[in-house]
């Protein structure tokens, strides 16, 4: 998905591409998905300048609109940085993400910790292996309420969580999955780590799930 | 109608842009504290009367002006 404002959307489907994916680009004022498609991406950058609130205004997009119906049928969807944000704000999952609590923007590899290897994202990774992505946001502070925290690390749905604290994201969340584990929005950049030469190839394994999930959810499709 | 939404961080809720302001303030000589730092929107709407505004208003809220996780709201319908 491209909104305007979206930087690594070229980035992320280069990276997509790279783990067997064939990635289409789609602008936030269609209607619809094109036929087909498996899993859906939101990628970091900005959008709509960001006004009101991170994600606030993308959220109600056109094609947002396109991307909860495909949600709600099980269809695979991964926002990243500014994607995540978008997501917390359709209220496709839980949490918010508020300005870094040094208030300084942040942009460097971190290290990050599976909690859950079991969601549809994280299948191709163990419980507390630790993966370097970077990191690149001035707001990914994320924060839900105790009570919502509780049910969350509860329900395993707080898949990754930050080695160090980055951002002072409530108990270190860097990623995390909505109920059914069908949607997952994580701060960290996977796309920006999947090569060895970048510093990183970690990412890939996150993006490879994607893939997976993408061609599992095409085939339940064509059954139907 | 028009109306006034003030959106504030929520009590308990970290401000870190409030204390990056209180800092600065202390630094001009101010002693201030507790300071905090909300939105103000102002709009003109139409309605037909002041509950069918203030419904409108509770739905631009909760439904976009506001994040009901993390802010408060304060709406103020002028009439008229």
């Amino acid at each position: 998905m491209t909104f305007p404002g979206s930087n690594d959307d070229r980035d992320a489907a280069w990276a997509l591409s790279a783990v067997g994916a064939e990635p289409v680009l789609v602008w936030h004022d269609e209607h619809e998905l094109p036929a087909g498609t498996g899993a859906v991406v939101l990628p970091g950058g900005f959008s709509y300048g960001d006004y009101l609130r991170t994600g606030a205004i993308a959220s109600l997009a056109p094609a947002m609109s396109a991307v909860k119906q495909f949600a709600a049928v099980g269809g695979p969807v991964l926002g990243i940085c500014n994607g995540f944000q978008i997501l917390c704000e359709a209220r496709m999952l839980p949490g918010v993400l508020r300005p870094n609590q040094q208030l300084e923007f942040v942009c460097r590899d971190v290290a990050v910790r599976v909690e859950n290897a079991d969601s549809l994202f994280t299948r191709r990774l163990a419980v507390d292996q630790e993966l370097v992505i970077p990191v690149k946001h001035g707001e990914g502070a994320w924060y839900a309420d105790e009570g919502q925290f509780m049910t969350l690390a509860a329900r395993h749905q707080i898949v990754l969580r930050y080695v160090e604290d980055v951002n002072g994201s409530l108990g270190a969340v860097a990623g995390v999955v909505n109920e059914t584990g069908s949607v997952m929005g994580l701060m960290p950049h996977p796309e920006h780590a999947v090569d060895p030469l970048l510093g990183s190839a970690d990412g890939g394994l996150l993006l490879a799930a994607v893939v997976d999930a993408a061609t599992e959810h095409a085939l339940v499709l064509a059954r139907a | 109608m028009k109306a006034t939404v003030l959106v504030r961080p929520k009590d308990g809720i970290l401000d870190p842009q409030g204390e990056a302001v209180e800092g600065s303030l202390r630094k001009l000589g101010f002693a201030v504290s507790h300071v905090r730092v909300g939105r103000v929107i102002d709009l003109e709407f139409d309605a037909e009367g002041p509950n069918h505004a203030r419904m409108q208003l509770d739905r631009m809220c909760t439904e976009l002006l506001a994040n009901p996780l993390i802010e408060s709201v304060d709406v103020r319908l002028e009439e008229g």
